[in-house]
C-alpha cells in the first residue's frame, strides 16, 4: 500500500509532441492518500484510461514523475511497481481453473503453495466463488468472469494500489448494482488503495471518497462528491455530474454584483469576479425554486421522472430548468423562479470565479 | 424455454445440397460403381463384390505407401506447425514491415504447384543446381536422383518452403486478434513470457491451428503434383506417395475396379483422420 504522488506528468502518444493538442495527458499533479478509494471521471477519450495506464506502468509518461511512498517509479514496469489492474473487458485465462486463475499471480511471483491456497480460499469466500474454484473458467458468465479477474486482483496482499478501467462495461444492470456494492465492500474490508475509472458519475460518486472529474487531458476538479454537486469548480462539472446538469445562464457582474437580465441575483462569489471574459450563472436545477416574485420565466413543460418532476421554463431567451418534489405544486404559464444564493456561482469563462485560476 | 421446431429451414439448406450432390456425391458415386464391377472395355461391366477391395488389403505396394505416406505428413506436420507458429510469434504487429512479411509469406503460396516442383527440380540438380551443387561443395554427398535421403530431404524441404507460409499466415491472424487487454493482465500479474505463450496465446490459437493442422493434413495426404515433377516418385519408389500409386494404377495400368478401390480407401482414410484431428483438438471444448 502506498500513497501516491503524481507531479507535472505529461503524456503524448506521438514519438514527438509538438502542441498542446498532441497531449493526450496535458498536465497534471495530484496526491492520492494510502487506502483512499478514488474515482476518475470523464467522458470518452479525456485521458483518464492513459492516467490509468500511466499508474500502473503499462505507458511510460513522457513528462513527469509519479512516485509511490517517495519511491520515482515513473519508469518502472508494472511488476515491480506492484499493482493490479481489473479491464473493461474480462481477463481469464481460458485453460485453467477458476482457482489457478487466481492463484496465477501468487504462483508466479513464487509464493509457497500452502499460502496460495489459505489465500485463494479466502478471496474466492470474499467474492462468493468458493463454489466454482474447481470450473474452468471459460465456462463462467460475465460477471463471474470479472469477478475472477478482480480477484486477481486482491489476491495480493502487499499491492500498492488496485485500479479499476470502467470494469462494469460488460456486466448486465441488475448485476452491475450488486457488484458495485461488492466493490465498496471489499475496499472498506482491505483498506486498499483502490482507483476506479469511469464515465459514469453513479457509479464514480457512489464508489469513491473523492472524484477526480477529468476533461480534454487536463483535471478540472477534484473533491469529495458533495463539493462536486454543491460547488462545480467548473461549468463542465456542473454539466457532467447530475441529472440534469446545471443551468448556466450568461450574466454581467457590476460593483460585485451579479445581474441577469438586468435583474440582480444574489451570488455566493460575485464580488471575487473580475467581470471578464465569458461571464455566466450556475445554479444547479436542485436549488430553483417557484417564488411569488423573483426572475420572471414562462414555463415550457414539465416532466415526470418519478420521484420529482422536472420543470422547463423560459426566461430572457434562455432555459431554466428545475425540480419540483412529489406533491409540490406545479407550476403553469407566467411566473418567478428564485435561486438559492449559497448555491449560485459566477463562472467566468468556464471556471468559477475567484478560484485557484 | 421452450425451442420452436420448424421444419420449413431444411428448404434453405437445399440449394447448399444440391450443389454438394452435383459436385460431390454424384461423380463419388460413379466412383463406388466401379469399385465393385469388372470391366474388360467395350463398356461391358460385370458386377465383382468386394473383390477389388480385398485385393487392396492385402496388396503390399498399397501398404508401402500408405507407410510412406503417413511417414511424410508427420514430418511436414512436426516441422510446419511449430516453424509456422514460431515465424508468426517473430512478426511485427504494427508498422510498415507488416505488408512487405505479409507478401514475402504469401509469394510461395502463389506458385502454381508444377512451377514449384520444376524450381526445386531444377535448383536441385547436382551438376548446375544451386542447392545440389552447393550441398556436394559442402563435402555433403547429394543426388536426389540416386539416393532416398536425399530425394526426401528435397521433397520435404520443398513442402516446408511451399506450406508453411500459410500455417504463420493462419497463427498470425490469431495472434493479432487477441486483444491488448490480456498482454496487459499478464504484466500485471507478472508472467514470464513463456507464461504468456502457454496461457494466453496458445489457448487463443486452438482454432486456428486446428484448422492449419487439419489443411496441412489434407493436402499433404494428398500431394501429387510436386513430387511427381520433382522425384517421379523415385528413386525407385522411395517417394512413391498414395496419390502417385494410385494415378500409376488408374492411368498406367488402367484398372478401374481396383484404382476405384483405391479411391474410396483413400478418401475414407483421409476422412477418418480428418474426424481424429477435429474430435482430439476439440475434446476440450465439450467439457
Amino acid at each position: 500500500m502506498a500513497e501516491i504522488r503524481i507531479e507535472n506528468l505529461r503524456h503524448s502518444y506521438m514519438a514527438n509532441p509538438r502542441g498542446e493538442d498532441d497531449y493526450a495527458l496535458k498536465r497534471l499533479s495530484l496526491t492520492w492518500q494510502d487506502g483512499g478509494a478514488y474515482a476518475l471521471l470523464g467522458p470518452s477519450g479525456c485521458g483518464k484510461t492513459t492516467l490509468l495506464n500511466l499508474i500502473s506502468g503499462l505507458l511510460t509518461p513522457t513528462v513527469g514523475t509519479i512516485s509511490f511512498n517517495g519511491r520515482d517509479v515513473s519508469r518502472a514496469s508494472p511488476e515491480e511497481r506492484n499493482i493490479a489492474q481489473v479491464f473493461q473487458f474480462p481477463v481469464i485465462y481460458d485453460t485453467m481453473t477458476v482457482y489457478d486463475n487466481l492463484a496465477f499471480p501468487l504462483r508466479n511471483r513464487g509464493v509457497p503453495e500452502p499460502d496460495i491456497k489459505s489465500r485463494v480460499g479466502e478471496i474466492a469466500e470474499m467474492l462468493e466463488l468458493t463454489k466454482t474454484l474447481s470450473k474452468r473458467a471459460s465456462g463462467l458468465t460475465a460477471d463471474g468472469k470479472q469477478k475472477i479477474s478482480l480477484g486477481r486482483g486482491l489476491v495480493r496482499s502487499d499491492v500498492n494500489v488496485i485500479m479499476f478501467d470502467e470494469p462494469l462495461t460488460v456486466i448486465d444492470p441488475h448485476l452491475k448494482w450488486q457488484l458495485r456494492s461488492k466493490l465498496k465492500e471489499l475496499h472498506l474490508k482491505t483498506k486498499r488503495t483502490m482507483i476506479y475509472v469511469t464515465h459514469d458519475q453513479t457509479e464514480a460518486l457512489t464508489f469513491a471518497d473523492q472524484v477526480v472529474v477529468m476533461n480534454l487531458g487536463e483535471v478540472v476538479q477534484s473533491g469529495t462528491p458533495v463539493e462536486l454537486f454543491e460547488k462545480p469548480q467548473h461549468t463542465f462539472v456542473g454539466h457532467f455530474i447530475g441529472s440534469p446538469g446545471m443551468n448556466v445562464l450568461p450574466c454581467e457582474v457590476r460593483g460585485g454584483q451579479a445581474l441577469y437580465g438586468g435583474q440582480a441575483v444574489a451570488t455566493g462569489n460575485a464580488p471575487a469576479a473580475s467581470g471578464k471574459g465569458r461571464v455566466e450563472l450556475g445554479v444547479r436545477p436542485e436549488f430553483v425554486s417557484v417564488a411569488a416574485s423573483g426572475i420572471p420565466a414562462d414555463v415550457v413543460r414539465v416532466s415526470d421522472a418519478g420521484r420529482y418532476r422536472i420543470v422547463e421554463a423560459r426566461s430572457h431567451g434562455h432555459t431554466i430548468k428545475l425540480l419540483l418534489k412529489e406533491g409540490d405544486r406545479v407550476p403553469e404559464g407566467k411566473t418567478f423562479l428564485a435561486f438559492d444564493p449559497s448555491h449560485t456561482q459566477v463562472y467566468e469563462d468556464g471556471w468559477m470565479a475567484g478560484s485557484r485560476r | 424455454m421452450t425451442k420452436i421446431e420448424n421444419n420449413r429451414a431444411w428448404w434453405l439448406v437445399l440449394p447448399v445440397f444440391l450443389m454438394v450432390a452435383f459436385n460431390a456425391l454424384l461423380p463419388l458415386m460413379t466412383v463406388v460403381n466401379y469399385s465393385v464391377q469388372e470391366t474388360f472395355g467395350n463398356n461391358e461391366f460385370f458386377w465383382s463384390g468386394t473383390t477389388w477391395f480385398q485385393q487392396l488389403l492385402h496388396d503390399d505396394q498399397f501398404h508401402d505407401s500408405l507407410k510412406r505416406q503417413i511417414v511424410f505428413t508427420a514430418v511436414i506436420l512436426a516441422i510446419e506447425i511449430p516453424l509456422g507458429l514460431a515465424i508468426a510469434l517473430c512478426m511485427p504487429r504494427s508498422g510498415r514491415w507488416v505488408s512487405v512479411c505479409l507478401v514475402l509469406l504469401a509469394l510461395p503460396l502463389l506458385v502454381p504447384w508444377n512451377v514449384v516442383g520444376s524450381m526445386w527440380n531444377i535448383m536441385a540438380l547436382p551438376d548446375i543446381g544451386l542447392l545440389g551443387k552447393g550441398l556436394n561443395a559442402l563435402g555433403i554427398p547429394y543426388n536426389y536422383t540416386r539416393q532416398p535421403i536425399s530425394a526426401w530431404f528435397t521433397v520435404v524441404l520443398m513442402d516446408v518452403w511451399h506450406w508453411t507460409s500459410l500455417v504463420v499466415l493462419l497463427c498470425y491472424a490469431g495472434l493479432v486478434a487477441i486483444p491488448d487487454a490480456y498482454y496487459q493482465a499478464a504484466k500485471v500479474d507478472g508472467a514470464k513470457p513463456w507464461a504468456v505463450f502457454r496461457y494466453i496465446q496458445l489457448p487463443k490459437l486452438k482454432h486456428v491451428l486446428t484448422i492449419a493442422i487439419l489443411l496441412r493434413f489434407m493436402d499433404s495426404f494428398m500431394i501429387y503434383t510436386e513430387v511427381i515433377v520433382l522425384t517421379g516418385g523415385g528413386p525407385g519408389s522411395t517417394t512413391k506417395f498414395l496419390s502417385i500409386d494410385l494415378v500409376q494404377k488408374a492411368l498406367g495400368g488402367f484398372d478401374l475396379g481396383p484404382a476405384a478401390a483405391f479411391s474410396i480407401v483413400y478418401f475414407l482414410i483421409i476422412l477418418f483422420l480428418s474426424w481424429l484431428f477435429y474430435t482430439l483438438m476439440m475434446r476440450e471444448e465439450a467439457k
